[in-house]
C-alpha cells in the first residue's frame, strides 16, 4: 500500500505542479536580484538574501527562506489535507477500505507518502534555487568559503554540512504541518476544507507571534521556530532555537497524528 | 453466507436500521427491498465494516464483521451507492490500483483479470481515456467490474443497474445470473421491484429500518389455487361456472379452480368466447405492498 501511495503521488500531475509553483517565487526573486542587483539592506527581507548578492551558492538557504512562510505550508496542507478527504471525495475511500485495506494501513500509507512529497519539494527548491543561484547570481569566492551570518568563515565542507541539516529542519517543520492537515483530512469530506483549516491555524500563529500581548503562547505556537534554521549558520551554531522548533514539532504530530489516527479509525464512512 | 442478528444503527434521534435479522444463504440471489430511505445503503455500509452498527451482530462468509474484515473482505465484491474511481487514471489503472491495494497478484495474472472483467462488464480493455470522461453508465459499469474483479463468492451490490439503458440492465442481470450459476451468492438492493422479481430467488423488504417479510421468491409468488379469466360476456360465463365464481369485475373473472385449461374447456364448450384465460398470480409487487401496509398498519 505504501509502494502504491508513493508511486501514484509521483505519477500525479498534480504533485508536480503544485512543486513547479512552489518554485516560481524563488526564480522570479533570483532574476529581479541578477537583473537590478538590489538587495534588501543586510538585516530586513528573507534571510539570506542581501548575502546572495555576492554569493549565488547561497541562494537555496535564501530560497528556503522565501518559499517558508507561506508557500511551502500551503502546498504541504493542499497535499496532505486531500490525502484522506480527497479519496472521500471522489468516492474511492470506501472501496480501498473493502478491498480491503486496513484504515490504519491506509492513513500510514498517506503519512508516508505526504512526508515524501516534503522531502521531494524541499529538495527540488534547494536544487533549482542552487542552479539558479550559479546561473543568474553567479559564485563570489574562488575558494569557495562562505561569510557566516556572524561574520566568521565557514569552509565549504561546514556550509554542505549546515545547508544537509536546515534542509532536514524545514521537512521536520512541515511534517507539523502535515500532520494537522492530515488529522482535518480525516473530519471533513473536502480537502480544501482541510487545507484551509491548516493555513488558518498558521496564519492565526503567525498573528499571535506579533502580537505581544500572547507572549505567554509563543513558545507553543506551531510556527515559532520555523526561521530557526538561520541560526544553523551562525558561527558558533546556537542550538537552542533549533532544538526547541524540533520539540514543538514533534509534539505537534504526535498529537495530530494520533487524533487522526483515533478519528479515522473509528468514524462512519459515509461517503 | 450473510446473517444479521439484531442489527441496529441509529442517526442520533433516527433509527436508520432496526434489529435487522438478514439470512442470505449460500447459491441465493436474494434482492433487498425498500423505499428510498430506509435503510438499503446503511445495512450495506454496516455489511462491509464501512459503518459501524450502534448494536447487532453480523456474520459475513462464515467471519464476525467487523472484526474479521481482513480474512472476510477478500471473499467479497461490492458495490455500495454508485462507482467510486479516481478521474485521472483510466478504467484499467482504476481496477488495478484497488486490486494492489490489497493484494499481491502478479502483474501478469492481474492484468489479464482485469481485461477478462472488462469485458465481462461491456467495456473496451483497451480504451486508454481517463474515467473523467466516461459517461454515467460507464462509470457504474466500471464499478460492477471492480466489485467482479477478484472472482469473489460473495457480492454486495447496492443497486447495481443505476444509470444503465434497457439493453445494458440486461446484460448485466445476464452476468449476474451466470455468475450465480456458477456458485456466486448474490446480495442486491434495489428499489425497483421488477428487477428483483427476474433474478431474485430470495426477498429481503425493509421498511423505515424494519424487515417486514423475509422469504423465498417462489413460496411468496405461489400459484393461488385460481384462475383469471376475460370475456366479452362476464355475467353469461359467471353462470355457467356459478359458485366457483369468486369475484367479477368489468370482463375479468376469478375462478377458484387449479386447471386453467379445464375451465376454459367448459367455457368454450358453451358456447363463449375467452380472450385471456390462465391461473392466477400474485405480484411481488402486490406481496411487498401488502408486507409493508400491514406493517404500518400494526405501528399505527
Ligand atoms: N450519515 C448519516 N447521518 C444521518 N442520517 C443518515 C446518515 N446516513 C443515512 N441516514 C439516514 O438513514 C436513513 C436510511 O438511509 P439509507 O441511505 O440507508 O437509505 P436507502 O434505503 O439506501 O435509500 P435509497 O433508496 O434512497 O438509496 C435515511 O433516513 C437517511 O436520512
Ligand atoms: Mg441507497
Amino acid at each position: 500500500m505504501i509502494r502504491l501511495e508513493l508511486t501514484s503521488m509521483l505519477r500525479r500531475p498534480r504533485t508536480w505542479v503544485t512543486i513547479a509553483m512552489l518554485n516560481a517565487l524563488p526564480l522570479v526573486v533570483a532574476i529581479l536580484l541578477a537583473v537590478t542587483d538590489l538587495g534588501p539592506r543586510p538585516g530586513t527581507g528573507p534571510p539570506f538574501l542581501s548575502a546572495v548578492l555576492t554569493d549565488g551558492t547561497l541562494f537555496p538557504l535564501a530560497a528556503l527562506g522565501i518559499v517558508l512562510p507561506l508557500f511551502l505550508p500551503v502546498a504541504v496542507a493542499v497535499i496532505a489535507g486531500d490525502a484522506i478527504a480527497g479519496e472521500a471525495q471522489a468516492g474511492t475511500l470506501r472501496y480501498l477500505l473493502i478491498s480491503p485495506v486496513g484504515r490504519t494501513r491506509l492513513l500510514v500509507a498517506k503519512l508516508a507518502s505526504t512526508i515524501a512529497f516534503v522531502l521531494l519539494a524541499v529538495l527540488v527548491v534547494a536544487v533549482a534555487a542552487y542552479v539558479e543561484g550559479r546561473v543568474l547570481l553567479g559564485s563570489a569566492d574562488p575558494s569557495g568559503s562562505v561569510t557566516s551570518v556572524s561574520g566568521s568563515t565557514l569552509s565549504q565542507a561546514e556550509m554542505i554540512q549546515r545547508t544537509v541539516v536546515a534542509l532536514g529542519y524545514v521537512t521536520v517543520m512541515m511534517l507539523g504541518v502535515a500532520a494537522i492537515a492530515l488529522f482535518f483530512s480525516t473530519v471533513t469530506e473536502s480537502g480544501v476544507s482541510a487545507a484551509l483549516g491548516t493555513v488558518a491555524i498558521l496564519i492565526g500563529s503567525t498573528v499571535l507571534l506579533g502580537l505581544d500581548a500572547a507572549d505567554v503562547l509563543q513558545p507553543y505556537l506551531p510556527t515559532r521556530y520555523w526561521l530557526a534554521f538561520v541560526d544553523l549558520f551562525r558561527d558558533p551554531i546556537r542550538w537552542d532555537g533549533v532544538l526547541r522548533g524540533l520539540a514543538s514539532q514533534g509534539a505537534y504530530l504526535v498529537v495530530f497524528l494520533g487524533a487522526a489516527w483515533a478519528n479515522f479509525t473509528t468514524k462512519d464512512i459515509n461517503t | 453466507m450473510i446473517r444479521t442478528r439484531g442489527l441496529t444503527k441509529r442517526y442520533g434521534a433516527l433509527t436508520a436500521v432496526d434489529g435487522l435479522d438478514l439470512d442470505v444463504r449460500e447459491g441465493d440471489v436474494y434482492g433487498f427491498l425498500g423505499a428510498n430511505g430506509s435503510g438499503k445503503t446503511t445495512t450495506v455500509r454496516m455489511l462491509l465494516g464501512l459503518v459501524l452498527a450502534t448494536s447487532g451482530e453480523i456474520e459475513l462468509v462464515g467471519r464476525p464483521m467487523p472484526a474479521s474484515r481482513a480474512s472476510a473482505l477478500p471473499h467479497v465484491g461490492a458495490l455500495v451507492e454508485g462507482p467510486g474511481a479516481y478521474g485521472h487514471l483510466s478504467g484499467r489503472a482504476n481496477l488495478a490500483t484497488f486490486d494492489r491495494a490489497a493484494s499481491a497478484t502478479s502483474r501478469r495474472v492481474r492484468s489479464r483479470r482485469i481485461a477478462e472483467t472488462l469485458d465481462q462488464v461491456g467495456l473496451d480493455p483497451s480504451d486508454r481515456r481517463p474515467v473523467r470522461t466516461y459517461s454515467l453508465g460507464m462509470r457504474q459499469r466500471l464499478g460492477l467490474a471492480s466489485a467482479l474483479l477478484r472472482r469473489p463468492a460473495l457480492l454486495v451490490l447496492d443497486e447495481p443497474t443505476n444509470g444503465l439503458d434497457p439493453q445494458g440492465i440486461r446484460e448485466i442481470r445476464e452476468l449476474l445470473l451466470a455468475l450465480n450459476a456458477q456458485g456466486t451468492t448474490i446480495f442486491l438492493s434495489s428499489h425497483l421491484l421488477a428487477e428483483i422479481e427476474q433474478m431474485c430467488t430470495r426477498v429481503g423488504v425493509l421498511d423505515r429500518g424494519r424487515m417486514v417479510l423475509q422469504d423465498d421468491v417462489a413460496s411468496l409468488v405461489a400459484p393461488t389455487g385460481r384462475v383469471a379469466v376475460h370475456t366479452p360476456t362476464p355475467e353469461w360465463a359467471a353462470e355457467v361456472l356459478g359458485a366457483r365464481v369468486e369475484d367479477v369485475s368489468g370482463p375479468r373473472l376469478v375462478v377458484v379452480s387449479d386447471d386453467a385449461a379445464g375451465v376454459n374447456a367448459e367455457l368454450v364448450g358453451a358456447g363463449l368466447r375467452v380472450d385471456e384465460i390462465g391461473p392466477l398470480r400474485v405480484s411481488l409487487e402486490d406481496v411487498v405492498l401488502r408486507a409493508s401496509t400491514e406493517h404500518a398498519g400494526a405501528r399505527a
